[in-house]
């Protein structure tokens, strides 16, 4: 009896138990799924919470509904992985022995990595919408706050869903213009980065929306410290932006464990080939999602496609074959811009988003790059999608890879 | 697209003044493309910016903290050595491509 073990049971976890139980004969494959978690987020919901159009119900469910019969399901907290020894302990000093090693444990944000953030103005005036605990805190918040400076800020690079923080201004400035006070709220939108959009097309495409929605851009800008006192964000380089509320996306790390096992980089994240998915370490060990090292965005869309090449992959293994299937770097994001209109990206490790249109059979084409209704009605039917058929492995009417077919091609 | 001289010799750049081309970057071309912002390079930046093309060559995604991380510079010392916005100045020093977000 051969053994494949999942190191994680979220989006990429799940998807990978599913696609492999069904492909691999139960006599000859033991596969098992560890999690220290029972519930399963629907993490894109997150977004929407603070502004009240889903609630905590709208974005959970138990993990069991979606792992598959004839996959052994472990909840426990995992001490760490002995590669060298094939093994993985865990924290009640239970061993699992494996010939192939899964990680998809994801990222995490840590607050704690930014000095005056986890003091006393979270979630009292600070708030993530990272968390269900951070996005219902910011929804109780806003419900009854009369206006001031909101301010959202990114600490650090990469993080998970990068559009969110985009997409949380636009929602915001759309919830304030409802409410009838946008007048009194002041927007702030604070990066790292050199502007809010970074790439060409992009940028020159939705710059502009920023203006529209008369929030403020502040580039350049790498969060040292949070001061309570003052309530300020502070800079390394000594600017300071005052807050009345201050929404962040905390610095994301890998897991704790990934250090404890050696085998990640300085963030805790799985150096990995980023073509075949395969660690650069072991050559039993696959990266799946969030956890890896690979120069795509940290989102549900690429651990999706990204699992289609890696199925492959395992199964070229252990059929004999070598790796012959590579990843691409595909990412596929909705980008919610308020009011009932949303606008659609599609890139991969070398395409920037492109202008044109996105081919999708039965429900498309959504226009890329533009702010139309059918695309967020694309990003509302996801969740739909997303259970009932993404974390259950079964095929989309979309390709792994990225295509240029209805893409215009700029130079 | 554009040519510029730099180093002595006719390099490509992008519209905003990062090399197309990691190979045409020597420390010649790096102490050019400082006058822009008023920097004399010295060894620690040097180290900083051989540092980056290092880590770039390697496909790995570059952030502040990691440069504060490598050992060479603090988070605090590497504004001083790139006053304004360090990584996208020293990335252009280093003669790789202008850090970017997905988007």
């Amino acid at each position: 009896m051969k053994r494949i073990l999942i190191l994680g049971g979220g989006t990429a976890g799940t998807m990978m138990a599913n696609k492999l139980r069904k492909a691999l004969d139960r006599d000859d494959w033991d596969i098992t799924i560890v999690d220290q978690h029972k519930t399963h987020y629907y993490q894109p919901g997150f977004l929407f919470i603070p502004f009240g159009i889903y609630n905590r119900d709208d974005v959970v469910k138990p993990k069991s509904d979606f792992f598959p019969a004839g996959v052994n399901v472990v909840y426990s907290e995992i001490d760490k992985i002995e590669a060298e020894e094939n093994k993985v302990l865990l924290v009640d000093g239970k061993v699992l022995h494996y010939d192939y090693l899964i990680i998809a444990t994801g990222t995490k944000t840590f607050p704690e990595e930014t000095p005056g953030l986890k003091d006393k103005l979270w979630y009292r005036e600070i708030f993530d919408f990272y968390t269900i605990e951070g996005s219902v805190a910011l929804q109780k918040y806003f419900k009854s706050w009369e206006g001031g400076k909101l301010v959202m800020a990114i600490t650090e690079l990469p993080y998970k869903c990068p559009v969110a923080p985009i997409e949380f201004v636009f929602l915001a400035d759309a919830f304030f213009t409802e409410r009838g006070i946008r007048d009194k709220v002041d927007i702030t939108y604070v990066t790292p980065m050199p502007g809010a959009f970074t790439k060409p097309i992009a940028s020159k495409m939705l710059s502009e929306l920023l203006k529209e929605k008369n929030i403020n851009v502040v580039p350049d800008f790498y969060i040292e410290r949070i001061d309570n006192e003052e309530k300020k964000v502070v800079s390394y380089d000594e600017q300071e932006i005052p807050f009345n509320v201050l929404t962040i996306v905390p610095v994301n790390m890998g897991d704790e464990m990934i250090e404890r096992s050696g085998l990640g980089d300085d963030m805790n994240f799985v150096p990995t080939d980023k073509e075949t998915l395969r660690s650069q370490a072991y050559e039993n060990i696959f990266v799946l999602g969030d956890a890896s090292n690979i120069p795509t965005s940290k989102a549900g869309s690429v651990a999706h496609f990204a699992a289609e090449i890696l199925f492959e992959n395992l199964m070229n293994i252990i059929e004999g074959r070598s790796m012959m299937a590579k990843f691409d770097g595909h990412a596929n994001c909705y980008i919610e811009t308020g009011h009932g209109k949303g606008a659609l990206i599609d890139f991969n490790y070398d395409t920037e988003p492109l202008l044109g249109t996105f081919p999708l059979p039965g429900i498309g084409p959504f226009g890329l790059l533009k702010n139309t209704k059918i695309n967020h009605y694309g990003k509302v039917l996801f969740r739909w999608i997303y259970w009932h058929i993404l974390l259950k492995g079964k095929e989309l009417p979309v390709e792994p890879l990225m295509t240029m077919a209805g893409k215009k091609k700029m130079n | 697209m554009a040519e510029k001289v730099l180093g002595g010799k006719s390099v490509e750049v992008t519209d905003e003044g990062y090399l197309t081309n990691m190979a045409d970057w020597s420390e010649e071309v790096a102490s050019d493309l400082a006058k822009e912002y008023e920097i004399v390079l010295t060894e620690k930046h040097l180290e900083v910016l051989n540092f980056l093309r290092e880590k770039q060559a390697a496909g790995e995604t570059l952030t502040i903290r990691k440069v504060g991380k490598s050992g060479i510079v603090d988070i605090k010392g590497l504004y001083q050595l790139f006053p304004g916005g360090p990584l996208k100045i020293s990335s252009k020093l280093a003669g790789i491509p202008k850090p970017t977000s997905c988007v």
